[in-house]
């Protein structure tokens, strides 16, 4: 079997994503800092820390996951949880099939691996803007930018273990996670569907958090998703009588 | 020093829980990808998931914004602030790190702006 020539483009569109990820290192910095810190405070050893790291590569997950182990959960629930959290990736992973869904199945099982918020959203933004290029040279970016994250992460995660600790409580590190995904969300904010469905999300999360293990937030995130397509659905056919 | 919890209690059951979510998550990750290929979705499929992001996102923030677990859950002016800003300059400049370097601003000046003004 002789593998075809890759599309001379993919190794620029490679470096592309990997240039594309610097900025995020902000926010990965503070966010895998904070793992360490956390997890090592937990009682984890250094090797499970960066296990988590390396192996689960989702940071609300990891959070997740290590604040209900401190809470005392049995195993079966931290696990569901963490995964509840991180059903959203199967919601990511559709909407990025018709983009990369023509690349090869190794190259899509390791942009599966790497599949974060950042690079998702900043992925799909850029397949937007340019749905001609192949599949195959779209799959490139999203690896590179998914190893411009991923990689920083490891390395922040063990700094986070060695010197997290000397982070006094005071800085609110805790805060830079919700800071991130503020930020992350808040320019796609540019339409009535879209903030429609931002309000359904915070509405409903808020108003089931009694429900347990965080299916609150699960079924929130549906409802506004249908919240957000109904309205399009709405506006887009009253526009030709506007 | 926190007490020990079942999982922290024996080491194999870390080591499960770090497999177990390594495994599920990837599954997750690769479920479309994987298994639905270069096959199309249908449109309503489409519509629906443009608005992943803004729909499961704000949701799972939301809670950490009004009751941080490191204020025990009590709403806090400078976490508050901090969103506020964020979400504001997001929107205006439709710039992340521009965003998240307003929100970290807000985040450590809130706290020393407050007793100037009340005082």
């Amino acid at each position: 079997m002789t593998p075809p020539l890759p599309p001379p483009d993919t190794a620029r569109a490679f470096r592309r994503g990997l240039l594309t990820a610097l900025p995020f290192l902000i926010v990965v910095g503070p966010f895998g800092l904070l793992f360490g810190l956390v997890a090592t405070d937990a009682g984890m050893t250094m090797v499970q820390t960066m296990a988590f790291s390396v192996v689960v590569i989702a940071g609300a997950a990891q959070f997740a996951a290590v604040q209900l182990i401190q809470d005392g959960a049995p195993l079966a629930i931290v696990i569901l949880t963490a995964l509840a959290v991180n059903l959203r990736m199967a919601m990511y992973s559709a909407a990025l099939t018709p983009h990369l869904g023509g690349a090869p199945l190794s190259w899509r099982a390791f942009a599966a691996y790497v599949l974060m918020d950042q690079n998702f959203v900043a992925g799909l933004a850029e397949f937007q803007r340019h749905p001609e290029r192949p599949a195959q040279e779209k799959a490139a970016f999203f690896i590179g930018m998914g190893l411009g994250l991923g990689l920083p992460w490891y390395a922040v995660t063990w700094v986070g273990i060695v010197f997290g600790r000397a982070i006094p409580p005071e800085y609110a590190l805790d805060f830079a996670v919700p800071i991130t995904f503020l930020a992350t969300v808040s320019p796609l904010l540019r339409s009535p569907a879209h903030i429609a469905a931002a309000v359904t999300s915070v509405g409903v999360t808020l108003a089931l958090w009694w429900m347990p293990y965080s299916t609150g937030l699960l079924v929130a995130g549906v409802v506004a998703m249908i919240t957000g397509a109904t309205v399009e659905t709405l506006l887009t056919r009253e526009r030709p009588q506007a | 020093m926190t007490p020990l919890s079942p999982v922290m209690n024996s080491p194999w059951q870390i080591w499960v829980v770090i497999l177990a979510l390594g495994l599920g998550t990837w599954l997750l990750r690769f479920s479309f990808l994987g298994i639905i290929g270069d096959r199309p979705l249908p449109p309503v499929v489409q519509k629906l998931l443009r608005y992943t992001p803004v729909a499961v996102i704000p949701g799972l923030v939301a809670p950490a914004v009004l009751w941080p677990a490191a204020t025990g859950g009590e709403p806090d002016a400078a976490r508050l602030a901090a969103a506020a800003v964020t979400i504001l300059a997001g929107v205006l400049s439709r710039n992340v790190l521009a965003a998240i370097l307003a929100g970290m601003v807000a985040l450590y000046l809130v706290p020393y702006l407050v007793p100037l003004l009340a005082g």
